[in-house]
């Protein structure tokens, strides 16, 4: 392909210089180095703004459990919900949370089968944060059935009335598919920590840690005979997973879009609910990685390159949401259905207009700035951005549940919702809950995935020594033949 | 063949690099080693051909999960809604397949993903609270960036003098007699492991 002549052989290493990947762990560090710099966070002495910070949100997520027994105590109507809206914030904030943790479980699931390396360095931290969200995302539903003592009629246990629940409803399939994602992403989390709690055990100075890390890696002990397995149910969980990670928001989106109410009863539902799911679970990751990159000093392991392909996929959620938003309220008018059509111009123009506004500037508008370069290689930029989709999610949530029926068909069922300060403050405190637990996870266990970085090195290719590849296809010899 | 004393495991070996323990796991499966394994900070690809490995059966276990999460729902779902008590719900039949179908599914994942798990466990024989590799102090570092191979005293093929031989040839390192029990002698390799970090 080259020519000879100078100009386009400089041409040449132009373009091959600008087509170059960037390396996965820049700096070129060593195993060693990565082991430490991830298991030094936890080794270490907490810094003196971890303690503030886990403090701050500890005493924030005490208004989760102090606002729920009060609840409890004086009844659902503490809350601001009441008929036509009977389904308010907590719905919202269930929806919400539940939506954050799809970005953990596309990063760990889908960005594996795809074999995107560069998933290794944030799927950890991505995870976890999936399993918090999920555990903020679970408390509304639970507590929103009223009478909490008989949440457990939801799932199929024998009770005195001697009926069962109902499969044909989708809150019902809501259960089975929040408390499966629940454990499944649980079980893949702990599964890829194992090898690396192992690496804390075998680097413990006292005892407490070299057996409490000792009991949770199992007695992993890096050989290619547990590795072999290890790979295997690794891939096999990724397999399964990424169908169920689409599953979860369309299940959760059926709550809505097998109802008869306008502005629910819409079939782009699934796709619309699972693209907006990953936008605003991407934006929290960002939110997240951008600060603990800095305060640790990951900058080789969670590069600006990650940052960058963060926020191309910010983007195209984004976007895909956007088309969502367009696409609904074109149907509403194609459609021909008047109670349809009402309900969205309502949204647009009616007395929740700010919500909906908001929406559209937080959800479309903001982050187009992505198409920008210079808007994706600034972490801080970055940061500011993504507090858009941050809210504009919670805001889409809100939009689609509670101007869908605070107007009825009959005027007489019309009514105005207002959070009461229990509302408020039980969300504060699911978002302290959150960054609480996160706050504890980064301090005692690695936030970063040592031996999947390890493996995107290149001293982890077994064809890297020596620059020449002595043995590209160990082929099987006859005792191997034996052995199968 | 000779009978090592009861409390001896085996020989250890430390090699540079992943290429290098690669190379040498190769001639360790072709000189028909059968008790033996490899360690290393991460899975190496092609690692699984040089041991001589066929493919992993986890997803056996998965399998069974699987069919075992469908056939629960399927009874589930029918012996409640259509068998045990009958109840007429928004005039839809009592057992259909389209309501059905995210349930089915999400038993399905659910027990696929604890077949797995469970799967894995019987067959890397975890968990399991102590091995005799934990006996050798430069072990430690397999975690970090550490390549080992370890023969078992327990192969026919296994005879102290050769085997030791054998693995300096392969071009392993600091070669150690590794001990079922607690450490036999004081160690200065402690010291020598410590100070890597």
């Amino acid at each position: 392909m080259r020519a000879d002549n100078p100009a386009s052989q400089a041409a040449f290493l132009r373009a091959s210089e600008y087509l170059d990947r960037k390396p996965l762990v820049s700096g070129k560090r060593s195993l060693a180095w990565i082991t430490d710099h991830v298991c030094r966070i936890v080794e270490q002495p907490a810094p003196v703004w971890w303690w503030v910070a886990t403090i701050l949100t500890g005493a924030l997520a005490a208004l989760t459990p102090a606002m729920l027994t009060y609840l409890v105590a004086t009844g659902v109507g503490v809350w601001g919900l009441n008929a036509p809206v009977a389904w308010a914030w907590d719905i919202t904030n269930f929806v919400f949370w539940i939506g954050i943790g799809h970005a953990g479980t596309l990063i760990s699931a889908i960005l594996f089968l795809t074999r995107q390396k560069w998933r290794t360095s944030i799927n950890r931290s991505a995870e976890a944060m999936t399993i918090f969200a999920v555990i903020c995302a679970g408390i509304f539903p639970a507590f929103h059935v009223g009478r909490i003592w008989f949440a457990w009629w939801l799932f199929p246990i024998p009770n005195a009335n001697a009926i069962w629940q109902n499969f044909r409803s989708p809150l019902l399939w809501d259960v089975f598919a929040v408390s499966t994602y629940f454990t499944v992403s649980l079980i893949f989390w702990y599964l890829g920590l194992i090898p690396d709690l192992a690496s804390l055990r075998d680097r413990a100075k006292t005892r407490l840690r070299q057996m409490a890390y000792g009991l949770l890696s199992l007695g992993w002990r890096g050989s290619n005979r547990q590795w072999t397995h290890y790979e295997k149910a690794y891939l096999i969980l990724a397999g399964i997973s990424t169908p169920l990670v689409l599953s979860v928001h369309s299940v959760v989106s059926f709550d809505f879009a097998t109802s008869i109410v306008p502005g629910w009863h819409t079939t782009i539902f699934p796709p619309y609910f699972v693209a907006g799911a990953i936008f605003g679970g991407f934006a929290m990751v960002l939110t997240l990685l951008i600060p603990f990159r800095e305060l640790y000093g990951l900058h080789d392991l969670v590069t600006d390159k990650h940052i960058d392909n963060m926020c191309k996929i910010t983007l195209l959620t984004g976007s895909l949401v956007g088309y969502a938003y367009a696409m609904e309220f074109f149907i509403a008018w194609y459609s021909g259905n008047p109670y349809e059509l009402y309900a969205f111009i309502n949204r647009a123009t009616g007395p929740y207009w700010w919500a909906y506004w908001a929406m559209i500037t937080c959800n479309v508008v903001a982050p187009q700035l992505f198409w920008f370069k210079t808007c994706r290689q600034n972490p801080w930029v970055v940061l500011a951005i993504v507090m858009f989709p941050n809210t504009g999610m919670w805001f889409e949530r809100f939009v689609i549940i509670v101007t869908s029926i605070h107007r009825d068909f009959l005027p007489s069922s019309w009514g105005y919702f207002s959070p009461t300060w229990v509302d408020i403050t039980l969300f504060i405190g699911t978002i302290g809950l959150f960054v609480f637990l996160f706050l504890l996870f980064v301090r005692f266990l690695p936030m970063i995935t040592m031996f999947e970085v390890k493996n995107v090195t290149p001293e982890a290719d077994p064809h890297h020594e020596n620059g020449h590849e002595t043995h590209g296809h160990p082929s099987p010899s006859p005792a191997a033949r034996a052995h199968a | 063949m000779t009978t090592p004393a009861p409390h001896f495991y085996g020989l250890g070996a430390e090699f540079s690099s992943a290429s290098s323990l690669m190379t040498a796991a190769e001639k360790v499966r072709d000189s028909g080693f059968r008790k033996w394994d490899v360690y290393s900070p991460f899975p190496i690809h092609g690692m699984d051909a040089a041991m001589g490995f066929s493919r992993s059966r986890v997803s056996f276990f998965s399998l069974i999960g699987g069919i075992t999460g469908l056939t629960t729902a399927f009874i589930l779902i029918y012996y409640t809604s259509a068998l045990n008590y009958p109840l007429i719900v928004q005039g839809k039949p009592y057992f259909a397949l389209e309501p059905s179908m995210p349930v089915f599914f999400e038993l399905t994942v659910l027990l696929t993903a604890f077949g797995t798990i469970i799967g894995l466990l019987l067959l890397t024989l975890m968990p399991r609270l102590h091995h005799p590799v934990f006996n050798w102090d430069r072990f430690k570092r397999v975690s970090d960036d550490g390549f080992f191979i370890v023969l078992e005293a327990a192969d026919p093929r296994f005879e102290k003098g050769a085997s030791r031989r054998f693995l300096e040839e392969l071009g392993g390192s600091h070669i150690t007699e590794i001990f079922q029990d607690a450490e036999p002698q004081p160690h200065p390799a402690r010291a020598e492991a410590q100070g890597h970090a």
